[in-house]
C-alpha cells in the first residue's frame, strides 16, 4: 500500500472524468455489495428473513440476495432465530464450513442471547458463546427494515476493513481462527457452555 | 355421547378384570377421566376404539404429568365423648401418596365426531417401575408423543416400536420435565436478574474485598445512623 491519495485531488480528477481508487477500496466495494447468505433459518425471525429477500423489502437492493444452500459458497450467515443446544453444534459446523472471509448476524433477542427462552434447559444463551458474531439486532423478531439496517452495518464493517498492516481484517491474520470447536453432547448440557476464546461476557462486579 | 359412567361399566364388562375408575375434575373445564390399570390398559384401549357406539379412532394428544411424592390431609369431624358429654372433634389424617408418572390420552371419534374422552394410565413409581404399556398399536399418532414423555419424563413403553429420546440428544441422561429436575449451571453472564435467576446469578458474582462499606449504605440510612 503507498501513500493515501489526496482528497482534493481524487474530487478534482473526478471532475474530468478520472476515477481514481485503491486496490483496497476497489475490492471492499465489490465485496460489500455482494454478500451471499446462507440460506437457513430457525425460527419465526426467519420468516423476516424471508420478507427481507422477498419483493416488498428486497434485500437485492443491497446485493444480498443470493442465498445460499450451502456453507462453502456463503459470505454471511443469518443466524434467525432461537438456537436449541440441541441445534448448536450443526449451527458451528455450518459456520467452520463456511471460507473465508466470512460474517455472522445474530438476528433477534434469541439469537443474542436466547431471549424469552433463555431460561429454558434447552436454549442456547446466545450464539455468540461459540462464534465471533459481528452485528446484533434486537427485537423479537426484528422488523425487515431492521435486518437490512444490519446489513448495511455489516456493508460498512467490510468497507472499513484494512488488507494491510497491523490493524488488517482478521481473517487476513493467519494466527487467528477460522474455525472453532464444536460443542459436544454431554449428559446434562452442551460441553462446554461457552467457548471461552470467543465468548467474553463484560464482568459486573457486584457486591 | 354416553356418559364416563356408562363407558367404564360397558369396558369392565368387555375386558373382564379391567379396574377403571373415574378421577374427577372439579375445575372449570370439568373433564373427568378414566384410570386405567397397566394390565388391562391395552384391551380397554382396543375396547375404545373397535366399540361400535363408542369408535375413539383419533388420539389427538398424549402428554405425561408428574406426581412427585405427597401427604394429603384429610380433617373429619367426630363425635368423641369427652369428659362424659359427646362433643364434635376435628380428627386430622394423614395419607402418605408415593410418587408416579401418568400418561393421558385424549380421545376423539372422527366417525361419530364426539369427544373427548381422556383416559389415564399410571406407572408404579418414579425409579425402576416407570413403565407402561404403549398404546401405539393402538393408535398410531401416540407413536411420537410417547416418545416425548419417554424423553421428557422417563416412561418407559413396552411395546413401543422405537423408543429413542424425540427432543434432546441421545446423550443426555435426565428428564427435564420431571419436577426434581434441575437444570445445568449457565448462569454466568445474566445481565438482568431477578427472582430465582438472580440467585442462580449471584454464586458466579465475583467478589469485591476492596469496598469499604459504602455499599452496605441503603435507602433508610441504617448504615449511616449507626
Amino acid at each position: 500500500m503507498t501513500e493515501p491519495i489526496d482528497e482534493r485531488l481524487r474530487s478534482e480528477l473526478q471532475q474530468h472524468g478520472v476515477w481514481v481508487t485503491s486496490m483496497q477500496e476497489l475490492y471492499n466495494w465489490g465485496r460489500k455489495n455482494s454478500i451471499w447468505p446462507l440460506q437457513f433459518g430457525l425460527a419465526c425471525c426467519a420468516i423476516e428473513m424471508i420478507a427481507t429477500a422477498a419483493s416488498r423489502y428486497d434485500i437485492a437492493r443491497f446485493g444480498g440476495e443470493i442465498f445460499r444452500p450451502s456453507p462453502r459458497q456463503a459470505d454471511l450467515m443469518i443466524v434467525a432465530g432461537t438456537v436449541t443446544k440441541k441445534m448448536a453444534p450443526q449451527i458451528v459446523r455450518l459456520y467452520n464450513q463456511m471460507a473465508d472471509p466470512k460474517y455472522v448476524i445474530a438476528m433477534g433477542a434469541c439469537a443474542i442471547s436466547g431471549g424469552p427462552f433463555k431460561q429454558g434447559y434447552n436454549v442456547l444463551k446466545g450464539i455468540d458463546r461459540y462464534i465471533p458474531v459481528d452485528v446484533y439486532i434486537p427485537g423479537c423478531p426484528p422488523r425487515p427494515e431492521a435486518l437490512l439496517h444490519a446489513f448495511m452495518e455489516l456493508q460498512r464493517k467490510i468497507d472499513s476493513q484494512k488488507l494491510s498492516g497491523a490493524d488488517k481484517a482478521e481473517h487476513l491474520k493467519p494466527e487467528q481462527p477460522s474455525e472453532f470447536p464444536v460443542p459436544l453432547f454431554g449428559e446434562h448440557d452442551l460441553e462446554s457452555s461457552a467457548n471461552p476464546g470467543v465468548f467474553h461476557p463484560p464482568e459486573i462486579e457486584r457486591a | 355421547m354416553e356418559s364416563l359412567e356408562q363407558i367404564k361399566a360397558r369396558a369392565e364388562r368387555a375386558v373382564s378384570g379391567a379396574q377403571i375408575a373415574i378421577v374427577p375434575n372439579p375445575g372449570p373445564a370439568q373433564q373427568s377421566s378414566l384410570l386405567i390399570d397397566n394390565e388391562h390398559a391395552f384391551a380397554v384401549a382396543r375396547f375404545l376404539r373397535d366399540d361400535p357406539t363408542l369408535r375413539l379412532d383419533f388420539c389427538s394428544n398424549v402428554t405425561g404429568v408428574d406426581w412427585l411424592d405427597r401427604v394429603v390431609k384429610k380433617t373429619v369431624k367426630m363425635k368423641r365423648l369427652v369428659d362424659g358429654e359427646e362433643k364434635e372433634v376435628d380428627e386430622t389424617t394423614e395419607e402418605k401418596i408415593p410418587g408416579y408418572l401418568e400418561a393421558v390420552y385424549h380421545l376423539y371419534s372422527m366417525t361419530h365426531k364426539h369427544g373427548p374422552v381422556i383416559i389415564r394410565i399410571r406407572t408404579r413409581d418414579r425409579g425402576d417401575g416407570a413403565r407402561l404399556p404403549s398404546l401405539t398399536t393402538i393408535w398410531r399418532s401416540a407413536e411420537f408423543q410417547e416418545r416425548e414423555i419417554f424423553d421428557l419424563y422417563g416412561v418407559r413403553f413396552d411395546g413401543h416400536p422405537d423408543l429413542r429420546r424425540i427432543l434432546m440428544w441421545d446423550e443426555f441422561v435426565d428428564y427435564p420435565m420431571r419436577k426434581d429436575y434441575r437444570e445445568p449451571d449457565d448462569y454466568e453472564w445474566e445481565p438482568t436478574p431477578h427472582d430465582e435467576v438472580l440467585e442462580k446469578a449471584k454464586r458466579h458474582y465475583t467478589q469485591r474485598p476492596e469496598l469499604d462499606g459504602a455499599e452496605k449504605i441503603t435507602a433508610g440510612g441504617d448504615a449511616l445512623n449507626r
